[in-house]
């Protein structure tokens, strides 16, 4: 000690140069790269916390929706995670006037089997959240506005969806989300779970 | 003066440290008067940590004896994936259990086979029901049994192996049992255990010892799930912390060192 | 000195901002400038350490009142959540709940240093009642903390403690009735439990700014309790003392993460892992370890005095325990701070702490239970003993020795002290004469 003392004393500021100096830079760095990796390492756990929590992911998994109480023209709402999602068993004309609109008129292109099942064409599954601001859009129940376009209407700030779900009219940027699901069997649709041949 | 004081400092701190790094999972020294044997546990130490194969054992000690009395509400069945269990056997042992509901359609209570997301069921529909079934006493919730008795899963160990002929003078009431471990003596619970009471998959002999030993785990790993994963980082943060204040120690020495002190 | 038209002595952004709000120019002369005493030994890590503790404390407590319903119903259904469910939620709850304990450790420390060293005395009286202020409002905290699980040692707790108030003559009922906002210990005062131990460690937050302002007004005393006379006998504060005080930061988080990831429920009680049951009273009911002296000494008036019953004096002695404390600078009669120099107190002092380790061992044991079987000496005795002797040191030994005690020659200086002497006998004054 007494000799760093006498080496350096009070013109230590800077005009030191050589091995002092680099081990005394290397240890201060060393220092300090170990104090902020340890310090960001430890900020995880607390923002990590904040993630979904075991139960709710467990709690958020597949759903089955019996279809047989579902007649044509008729539409259900399930719970999902939280959310309604809409599951509608489109008549002819419906599927039909979804096919026939040509992508040009789309706000976000997209054709209708894209955003069903083959061979279940008659089942339109999507999540039920305006995708303008999150609200739920009308046209699940009978005798509610379902817009220009037939499919839904959303109230909050007037956007127009049609029977394939996509958004034609307003200010939503998106078709509705199709969530990921699969048939188990004809009449029975598993929400929350990809099926093999997924469009 | 200043190595004294440091010597001091890490002395002090060394008689703080000691007795927690020696101290044992879940325990605490009993104020019962009744000694405790301690067992050897695979969680003991610092690098200690569950055996998936106990803990399954244990598991079926939950499910074929316990489990008709005492409850696990806190645990999921999908939590069973720790003991080693995969997502079939674990769908396949939820769906042995039927957990309350209601009928979607009609908003009717009814029952239906458990989820991988569902909590043990209870035995009894409320406390008033356990109560009433059980001679008036209230078989307690095992979720963190381990962790709620001094001597942790010593003490569940001692109780259930504890079942001994009551010494003379005890006048033991009808409908109640002896038991050497048991604060006071006098339980209410029937010894749950006998050889041979579940038949072990794995063809380890049953015996009450060993039955009890796996259920004693099989709570132990109920109470702290988060055993193993807490050790694994302890180690890593400790010895973290060790090279960072080598390092503080170093950058202080230096720091020190243009200063006559 | 500086006027708040000197221009600042940072530039660009920095500068601009430090023109406006001189937070940087604060930190420039309270942290880095600030000249501290160059004899610090480790007992002046643990202010630094208290602080450290109080942000992790906070921290923690934020996240984990994210996951916590105060409802009795769902209490402690939620916190085992966080243990099992909640995303490293185990390692947030084991980190808030061993430290309450670190905090209360280096706390404790920090205290004993200071009396240790005469740290208290004038001109550092106002800075010292702004500690006990700072004690008072984290045992506060705790405490409401503690009820949050609602286990059995919560409920029993939070029932014997608010249970303190009735002993208040006259309106101590309805103090208690207010208290709990029911007929007894219930989801309503859960509720508010919870919400003062959110707003509490806020106000520690704003009081720890108040005694650290306290403390750069007068500075730092030392171990050898002389004030510093010129430059050559302090040191800037950084890089020195941020330095030692890092290292000692480091050491202390060692024992911690000991207890988080090794023993996390060593200082807790087995009982807070019951639900809470209104019904049934643990065979004892024990607080933490941080409040058994004071938990000692109430249990040990279990006498009348004069007018006083044992209730009410039990009461009026764990709150007066806090209240001596806080007298220390005005009881205290010696002219000389630190024990270093000091012969005689200095045994009182470390008398003080066995005696308070005792009534550690009282608070923690059953009043009737003998403390060596055969012996015929219960924990009550021993209280009986211990209580009496806290209240004796500060009302009777720290008068009377400050008056009769000949303290040792105190040093010129601090530079003088600590360096090593340069032939010859180390210079000294007498013992200064009592202060005006």
């Amino acid at each position: 000690m007494a000799e760093t003392a006498g080496a350096h004393g009070a013109g230590s500021q800077g005009g030191d140069h050589g091995d002092e100096a680099t081990r005394r830079d290397f240890l201060y760095l060393t220092a300090g790269a170990f104090t902020v990796i340890g310090g960001a390492v430890a900020i995880w756990p607390f923002i990590n916390s904040m993630n979904p929590s075991a139960d709710v992911l467990a709690a958020g998994g597949p759903v089955d929706v019996d279809l047989t109480p579902l007649e044509e023209g008729q539409a259900i709402t399930v719970m999902w995670r939280g959310e309604p999602m809409f599951v509608r068993y489109r008549t002819q004309a419906e599927i039909e006037a979804a096919r026939e609109t040509p992508l040009d008129d789309l706000i976000d292109p997209q054709t209708d089997e894209e955003r069903v099942k083959p061979g279940h064409e008659q089942y339109l599954v999507v999540r039920g959240i305006c995708t303008h601001l999150g609200c739920v859009p009308l046209g699940q129940r009978q005798g509610d506005e379902r817009g220009e376009y037939g499919g839904w209407y959303c109230p909050c700030h007037g956007s127009h969806y049609d029977t394939s779900g996509r958004i034609r009219r307003g200010p939503a940027p998106m078709n509705l989300i199709v969530p990921p699901y699969t048939f188990a069997d004809d009449k029975t649709v598993v929400i929350g779970e990809e099926g093999e041949a997924a469009a | 003066m200043k190595r004294i004081t440091l010597a001091a400092v890490a002395a002090a701190l060394a008689l703080a440290a000691g007795p927690a790094m020696a101290a044992e999972e879940g325990q605490q020294a009993s104020g019962h008067g009744v000694e405790i044997a301690a067992q050897d546990w695979s969680w003991d130490g610092i690098f200690g940590g569950f055996d998936q194969q106990q803990l399954q054992r244990g598991y079926y000690v939950y499910e074929q004896v316990c489990a008709s009395c005492h409850s696990l509400e806190l645990v999921a069945f999908r939590n069973l994936h720790d003991l080693g269990f995969n997502d079939e056997q674990v769908q396949a042992i939820a769906s042995n259990w039927t957990v309350p509901d209601l009928d979607q359609e009609t908003g009717q209570a009814i029952t239906r086979p458990a989820l991988p997301a569902d909590r043990f069921p209870s035995p009894f529909p409320n406390p008033i029901a356990a109560r009433f079934a059980n001679n008036g006493a209230l078989p307690p919730d095992l979720s963190v049994i381990a962790k709620a008795r001094a001597d942790g899963a010593d003490y569940l160990y001692a109780l259930l192996t504890g079942y001994v002929d009551a010494p003379q003078g005890v006048d033991v009431p009808v409908g109640k049992y002896y038991n050497a471990a048991f604060p006071g003596h006098i339980i209410s619970m029937p010894p749950p255990l006998s050889d041979g009471r579940v038949e072990y998959i794995d063809g380890t002999p049953a015996t009450v010892d060993q039955l009890a030993r796996d259920v004693s785990a099989f709570l132990m790993w109920a109470a702290e799930p988060a055993l193993v994963e807490r050790k694994e980082l302890g180690v890593k943060v400790i010895l973290f912390l060790i090279v960072l204040a080598g390092i503080t120690y170093a950058v202080k020495r230096k720091v020190w060192s243009d200063v006559e002190h | 000195m500086s006027g708040p038209s000197q221009p600042s002595q940072f530039t660009g952004a920095v500068g601009w901002i430090d023109r406006r709000l001189p937070v940087f120019s604060y930190l420039e002369k309270e942290y880095r400038q600030f000249p501290a005493p160059r004899n610090f030994n480790y007992f002046w890590n643990f202010g630094a350490i208290a602080t450290v503790m109080l942000v992790v404390m906070m921290a923690t407590g934020i996240v984990l009142a994210m996951q916590y319903t105060p409802h009795v119903d769902m209490a402690f259904n939620s916190v085992e959540r966080i243990m099992r469910d909640v995303n490293n939620g185990w390692l947030l709850r084991y980190l808030h709940m061993n430290g309450a304990s670190m905090f209360f450790i280096a706390v404790y420390i920090h205290i004993f240093r200071g009396l240790w060293y005469g740290s208290y005395k004038q001109p550092r009286e106002l800075l010292w009642i702004l500690g006990v202020v700072l004690l008072v409002l984290m045992m506060a905290t705790a405490f409401m903390g503690y009820v949050l699980p609602w286990g059995q040692m919560s409920f029993w707790g939070a029932k014997v403690i608010t249970n303190l108030f009735s002993a208040i003559p006259l309106v101590g009922d309805s103090i208690t009735t207010w208290l709990w906002g029911g007929f007894t210990v219930d989801n309503p005062t859960l509720n508010r439990f919870f919400s003062l131990h959110y707003l509490l460690p806020f106000v520690i937050f704003g009081v720890v700014i108040l005694h650290v302002i306290a403390l750069h007004v007068v500075g730092s005393n030392n171990p050898l309790g002389i004030d510093p006379k010129s430059p050559r006998d302090t040191v800037p504060f950084h890089p020195y003392y941020t330095a030692k005080d890092s290292f000692g930061i480091v050491v202390f988080l060692i024992v911690y993460a000991a207890f988080v990831f090794f023993a996390p429920n060593f200082m807790g009680h087995p009982d807070n892992y019951i639900p809470a049951d209104p019904l049934l009273t643990p065979a004892h009911i024990v607080p933490e370890w941080y409040f058994l002296p004071f938990y000692a000494i109430l249990r040990s008036v279990d006498f009348d005095i004069w007018f006083i019953d044992a209730k009410l004096g039990g009461v009026l002695a764990m709150f007066g325990a806090l209240v001596v404390l806080a007298l220390a600078p005005w009881l205290d009669r010696s002219p000389v701070r630190s024990c270093r120099f000091r012969p005689v107190y200095r045994w009182f002092l470390v008398l003080l702490v066995i005696d308070l380790i005792a009534l550690g061992y009282v608070g923690a044991n059953a009043p009737d239970d003998e403390i060596l079987s055969g012996l015929g000496i219960t924990w009550l005795d021993l209280g009986h003993i211990a209580m009496p002797w806290y209240f004796i040191h500060f009302l009777v030994v720290m008068p009377l020795v400050g008056k009769f005690e000949r303290p040792l020659p105190l040093p010129l200086s601090i530079r003088d002290a600590v360096l090593p002497t340069r032939g010859g006998a180390p210079m000294t004054t007498a013992a200064p004469s009592k202060q005006a």
